[in-house]
């Protein structure tokens, strides 16, 4: 069996507060093999974020890793001093952020940007640099890149800023990409020419790649394994065609009905009803039972169970394919 | 960019003629120079051929465009007190501020940067919280004061520098330095901290506030999350999206420093422009005080086109000019 790429070991993260200490990332494990998408879903405040800033070791201040591991090609990567992270940084794992208009520095050419990562990582010369900085534009499909090297971020559109983002994360070649919403900030018509694009270079250069999203859609499209987080926890993770066809986590059924769709002919949309609890106000028992129309008494209690490694089983004590038989 | 510039400029002169016009009427309101130029035993005749000679008979516009006319050449008049023509007097006294503004400028704009970007990058050490609280005594202390605390401690009880004046100077021919000699160094040191540590410690501050709002911008966390270096991060990325609004403020503030250098010249009998100033309002001196008000204002005038430069220079956004699209 070959090293996923990435592997998290009952990742946890606190954020010590003068009111107590919150968990936005509870005791997550999973792991994503090389050329695979694995999609993270979840709600705003989920922990799908948190988890990404871990992995790359850009949790801010006070937040904190603080049990768990998290292991990149095998190698444990969560303690590492802040300047052998650096190297790791853009080397073996790209980044992409939300928002491509604030994501480049306005005063920069995306040449300079780009050769200087270039630079950081590799061992070449300058002209090589910037030959493989035009390579890498063209690569994501910026037309006549050699000539737009010495362009400035504001002279390009969204959709083409957030492909210069995407050839930066990946110039130096990295073993993992980490997308976190790379899309919710574009146009629709965009967003399906960037998730294509991310699709098409995984696929092409073998790099596994968490893509975090709160877009169904995106995930459909894209991903070929899915995680639901619910507050700071796995509620279920396995193959796309499950999460989306036959979940089994009454929260990703809610979701899953909650998310419009072209084709169905759903008269209204369903409603989760009620909000994510908050950090510090997290209920005893399956954080998701306040919510959950399958509510049982043991919910209220025991947390559901652990969903592990390669495991496609849903944190649920009642699973929704499993109703019949336990029930 | 040309026609900005040229545009900047035609603006520029207007501002001119306008302080032309209020160093002008000055010889108006402030009483009948004849009186001060010749005393109690003097004739009809006297005062009339005087006025003739002042050209203080002709009509006010011919008079202001004869001053505007004069001004533009450097010739600004004679000077009531010393009966010597203003532009000489002014050329003698302006190296003696210039270089007192120069020093003070570059200590503000160094140590200011230099302490701003450290305070910020430390945002929570011990150090940048010393150096803030200290910077409040920069902000809200009396330039004659920091001067009199300088001069008692270092000057008084120390005896380490000199107390007043600009010490040995060489003369250059058309320009006097004290930067050649000890003595004129060890002069320069008091009065250029006394005038450049309000901007310094307002450069400091603001750097710092601005860095601190930077550093929390997406493409810093990017450059992070490419794993640049940390002086790369820190002033590569960081540093220069600062620089526009501290060049505003900094502009403004070096045209400050040379007017305001009258009061540390004051207090350090520095044998500058403005401590000529002082001596010239004392005598009702009109023609040398007109002249320091339009050189102050051509400062200001091309301090502020100069900023209004370096920004498109840092700005590539402010690049207004079609080139690319």
């Amino acid at each position: 069996m070959t090293t996923p790429v990435l592997e998290l070991k009952n990742l946890t993260v606190d954020i010590p507060t003068r009111f107590g200490t919150l968990r936005p990332v509870d005791d997550v494990s999973w792991s994503i093999d090389a050329g695979e998408i694995l999609g993270v879903v979840g709600e705003s405040g989920a922990g799908k974020s948190m988890t990404g800033n871990a992995v790359i070791g850009l949790l801010d201040s006070p937040a904190h890793i603080s049990g768990g591991q998290v292991l990149l090609e095998g190698e444990r990567i969560d303690r590492l001093k802040l300047s052998d992270m650096r190297r790791i940084r853009g080397k073996r794992i790209g980044m992409v952020f939300q928002d491509p208009l604030t994501s480049l520095n306005p005063l920069l050419t995306i040449g300079e940007q780009l050769s200087e990562t270039i630079l950081r990582h590799l061992d070449v010369s300058n002209a090589e640099a910037d030959a493989r900085a035009i390579r890498g534009l063209d690569e994501v499909g910026i037309p006549s890149a050699k000539n737009r090297m010495g362009a400035y971020p504001h002279e390009f559109s969204g959709g083409m800023r957030q492909r210069v983002v995407i050839a930066l994360a990946l110039c130096a070649e990295p073993t993992l990409l980490i997308a976190d919403e790379p899309t919710t900030a574009l146009d629709v018509s965009v967003q399906a020419q960037i998730t294509a694009l991310l699709k098409r270079l995984c696929r092409e250069r073998g790099m596994a790649a968490m893509l975090v999203t709160h877009d169904m859609g995106v995930i459909a499209e894209t991903a070929d394994r899915v995680a639901v987080m619910y507050a700071g926890r796995l509620a279920e993770i396995g193959p796309v065609s499950q999460i989306v066809g036959q979940p089994r986590h009454p929260y990703t059924d809610g979701l899953m009905a909650s998310t419009p769709a072209a084709s169905a002919g759903q008269a209204r949309l369903r409603q989760i009803p009620g909000a994510m609890p908050r950090l510090g106000k997290l209920p005893d028992g399956c954080a998701f039972h306040p919510r959950c129309p399958f509510v049982q008494d043991k919910c209220r209690h025991d947390p559901g169970p652990k969903v592990g490694i390669a495991d496609d089983r849903a944190a649920c004590w009642f699973p929704l394919d499993a109703q019949e038989d336990v029930a | 960019m040309l026609a900005y510039i040229i545009r900047r400029i035609f603006q520029s002169i207007i501002v001119l003629l306008a302080v032309g016009l209020v160093a002008f009427s000055m010889f108006r309101f402030v009483g009948d120079p004849i009186e001060q130029l010749l005393g109690q035993e003097r004739t009809v005749q006297d005062v009339e051929r005087l006025r003739e000679a002042l050209g203080l008979n002709d009509p006010f516009p011919v008079q202001y465009a004869t001053f505007l006319g004069r001004a533009a050449t450097g010739d600004f008049g004679i000077s009531y007190r010393q009966s010597r023509p203003v532009a000489e007097i002014i050329a003698e006294r302006a190296p003696a501020t210039l270089e007192l503004a120069f020093v003070s400028g570059f200590l503000a704009l160094t140590v200011g940067i230099g302490l701003g970007v450290f305070t910020a990058i430390r945002r929570d050490g011990w150090a940048a919280n010393a150096i803030m609280s200290l910077s409040l005594v920069g902000v809200s202390l009396p330039t004659f004061l920091i001067g009199i605390l300088l001069i008692y401690v270092f000057g008084v009880q120390l005896r380490w520098l000199p107390t007043f004046g600009r010490g040995d100077v060489v003369d250059l021919g058309w320009w006097t330095t004290g930067f050649l000699t000890t003595s004129g160094l060890k002069s320069l040191i008091l009065p250029s901290i006394t005038l450049g540590l309000f901007q310094m410690t307002l450069i400091m501050r603001l750097v710092r506030s601005e860095m601190l709002e930077v550093l929390r911008q997406d493409y810093i966390r990017f450059a992070r999350a490419r794993g640049l270096s940390a002086k790369s991060v820190n002033f590569r990325h960081a540093l220069k999206n600062t620089m526009v609004p501290v060049i505003t403020v900094t502009g403004l503030q070096l045209g400050a420093i040379i007017a305001f250098a009258i009061i540390t010249e004051t207090v350090f009998q520095w044998p500058g422009v403005g401590l000529l100033f002082i001596n010239a309002v004392q005598f009702v001196d009109i023609p040398v005080m007109a002249a320091y008000l339009m050189l102050i204002s051509v400062m200001f005038v091309m301090i502020n086109l100069l900023v209004d430069i370096l920004y498109v220079w840092v700005d590539p956004r402010l690049r207004i000019d079609g080139r690319h699209t």
